[in-house]
């Protein structure tokens, strides 16, 4: 099959980027700390576009979306941790299942609150997340291995930059296709007129769901790699606040956007640690304050998010040109 | 068959009968004008055919099935489209994606196809282009394709209204207030659209409009609606000089300037 030319672009801007990476690694300007934050910020990446497909494109507002990160990192961590024994092949497939299990969650909890709009909407799934919280604390009644309270250690550290990467391009793309289809536009109608979309002959209770299972899956995917990436999971990573993390970067790279959901979510992950260093240890807590300005500010500034709605050309599919008017070369007129 | 049975439709919101024993036949290829005062019960009629209301009582058939209780994008998806008074498109999106959307339930190609961009999806989403500019083409927009819904001059909103409704392939189109806010140019035009559209794409079509002078120009028969209820019909001449649809609009005592 041929490949567009942004699909080109797309994997030469990603092969530099690697190279750089490399290049960083072997002369030890990239520390393992850095290392470790750069992992974060793909894995992060990942969840991030799940949310997007949500509520960026499908406008479904979720206020849960670390819930579905955390069941995937305590389903995949916790089924490595007991089976696995380093195999790769179960590496793999404790990743799949623990997105499978982050998507059927949403798809059960999704087919009644999806009734609901906009701030009810949000209303459920935080009330959603805080169960999830409660269930992780007290996981440990039921499977000892989940570790409750004290958070849990153990999941072979599978994951590392080489594999993250790959998996991060190759959603990335996914995530793409998905949204330049019919699907995607699906999606995004019921964004722009949910009535209007129905009317329209568009199924949209279905698609609703269909966009939050991909989404939740996504999470449960990040949440598997960091449970592979990370040695210890604690409750506290994935609670009210982790889903706000997810909320800011897709609102603050704009609504609609994967270019700004991508760039924020690294951007994101790199300012917190970025604060740390320039703080020190004496300021550390001015941290909180310091990224809820930027925030105010930015929002103030650019209430639309970075990107609104738009992307980089290497993000978008090939699309089937029409010129418009006299000069347009297709034929015939279907079917 | 007729295209459209109607048949002792009410709705009632609480203790307020919007609609009351409403009756109604369409038969294939008419023009059928519904008029009557603000607050009549219209657009609750549309919204009814339409499946964004459930019925109080009463049935709707569409080429000889019943369709009251049905969803929505089912009823879309048996061939009624519709557009709306305060225009609803899918603003942020651009003219060409605003019709290409309403495709979805046409399209040849699965989930799978599209994740990985097979050759069975570029050869489909090629025809729905196409398509899609066809259409375009026809109600001229076809020059705008790339921009956004948003950007368009009310006149073009509109267009672009008919043409994702036509998009649906309907053989029923609702039209509910198409010049509403225009003037006697932009009047003309419409009616010369919509004669264009009924006759290309082989439409019944039901019309609501305030503006008299399309209604007369344009339908062969005229419902009134007053109160919830049918008050009269027949032709656009029988109509004009109907003493009871002069008091519905103008009050008691008024006659025929």
């Amino acid at each position: 099959m041929k490949l567009s030319r942004n699909t080109l672009f797309f994997f030469l801007g990603s092969a530099i980027f690697y190279a750089l990476v490399k290049i960083m690694q072997f002369n030890g300007i990239l520390t393992p700390y850095w290392q470790l934050v750069l992992d974060q910020a793909l894995i992060i990446v990942i969840g991030a576009l799940g949310l997007s497909i949500i509520y960026g494109f499908t406008g479904q507002f979720s206020l849960g979306h670390a819930a579905f990160y955390g069941i995937g990192a305590y389903t995949a961590g916790a089924l490595d941790k007991v089976y696995g024994n380093g195999n790769m092949l179960f590496f793999f497939l404790s990743l799949l299942i623990g997105a499978l299990v982050a998507g059927l969650v949403a798809f059960i909890i999704g087919l009644p609150i999806l009734r609901l709009r906009s701030d009810y909407l949000g209303i459920a799934t935080l009330g959603f997340g805080i169960i999830v919280r409660v269930g992780m604390e007290n996981g440990n009644k039921l499977f000892p291995v989940l570790g409750g309270a004290t958070g849990m250690s153990g999941t072979p550290q599978l994951a590392q930059f080489d594999l993250i990467f790959i998996l991060a391009l190759i959603i990335i793309l996914l995530v793409r296709n998905f949204i330049f289809s019919t699907y995607g536009r699906a999606c995004i109608s019921i964004r722009e007129d949910e009535i209007a979309a129905d009317v329209m002959g568009i199924d949209t209770t279905r698609y609703k769901i269909l966009a939050f299972v991909l989404g939740c899956a996504l999470a449960g995917l990040a949440g598997g790699i960091y449970a592979h990436r990370y040695p210890f999971l604690h409750p506290a990573s994935f609670d009210f606040l982790k889903s706000f993390d997810f909320l800011l970067i897709v609102v603050l790279g704009g609504l609609g956007s994967m270019t700004g959901t991508i760039i924020t979510a690294i951007g994101w992950v790199f300012l917190l640690e970025v604060l740390r260093v320039v703080l020190g240890q004496d300021f550390i807590d001015w941290r909180g304050v310091i990224y809820a300005l930027i925030l105010v500010v930015s929002i103030i500034v650019r209430p639309q998010g970075l990107f609104s709605g738009k992307e980089f050309r290497l993000l978008v599919p090939e699309q089937l040109k029409m010129a418009t008017g006299k000069e347009r070369t297709y034929a015939g007129s279907g079917n | 068959m007729p295209v459209l049975e109607i048949e002792n439709l009410s709705k009632a919101f609480g203790g307020l009968k919007a609609v009351n024993n409403f009756s109604l036949t369409l038969e294939e290829g008419e023009i059928v004008g519904l008029i009557g005062p603000n607050g009549a019960g219209k657009t609750t009629v549309f919204n009814l055919i339409t499946g964004l209301y459930k019925p109080t009582s009463g049935t709707i058939r569409f080429l000889g099935e019943e369709i009251s209780g049905l969803p929505p994008f089912k009823i879309s998806q048996r061939g009624i489209a519709r557009t709306f008074q305060n225009i609803r498109l899918f603003k942020g999106n651009t003219v060409l994606d605003n019709v290409r959307a309403v495709f979805h339930p046409r399209i040849k190609y699965n989930f799978f196809d599209a994740l990985l961009r097979t050759p069975r999806f570029t050869a489909e989403e090629l025809r729905v282009t196409q398509k899609a500019m066809e259409l375009l083409e026809a109600l001229n927009l076809d020059k705008r394709a790339n921009e956004k819904a948003a950007n368009l001059a009310y006149g073009d909103q509109r267009r672009l209204e008919i043409a994702r409704a036509l998009a649906t392939q309907p053989r029923l189109l609702l039209l509910d207030e198409p010049a509403a806010g225009m003037n006697p140019a932009e009047v003309r035009h419409m009616v010369q659209l919509i004669r264009f559209i009924k006759e290309k794409y082989k439409l019944t079509i039901l019309l609501i409009e305030h503006q008299m002078g399309m209604v007369m120009n344009l339908c062969e028969r005229l419902v009134v609606m007053d109160f919830g209820q049918i008050i009269a019909k027949g032709t656009p001449l029988e109509i004009r000089n109907n003493p009871v649809v002069l008091e519905a609009y103008l009050g008691k005592g008024a006659t025929v300037a």
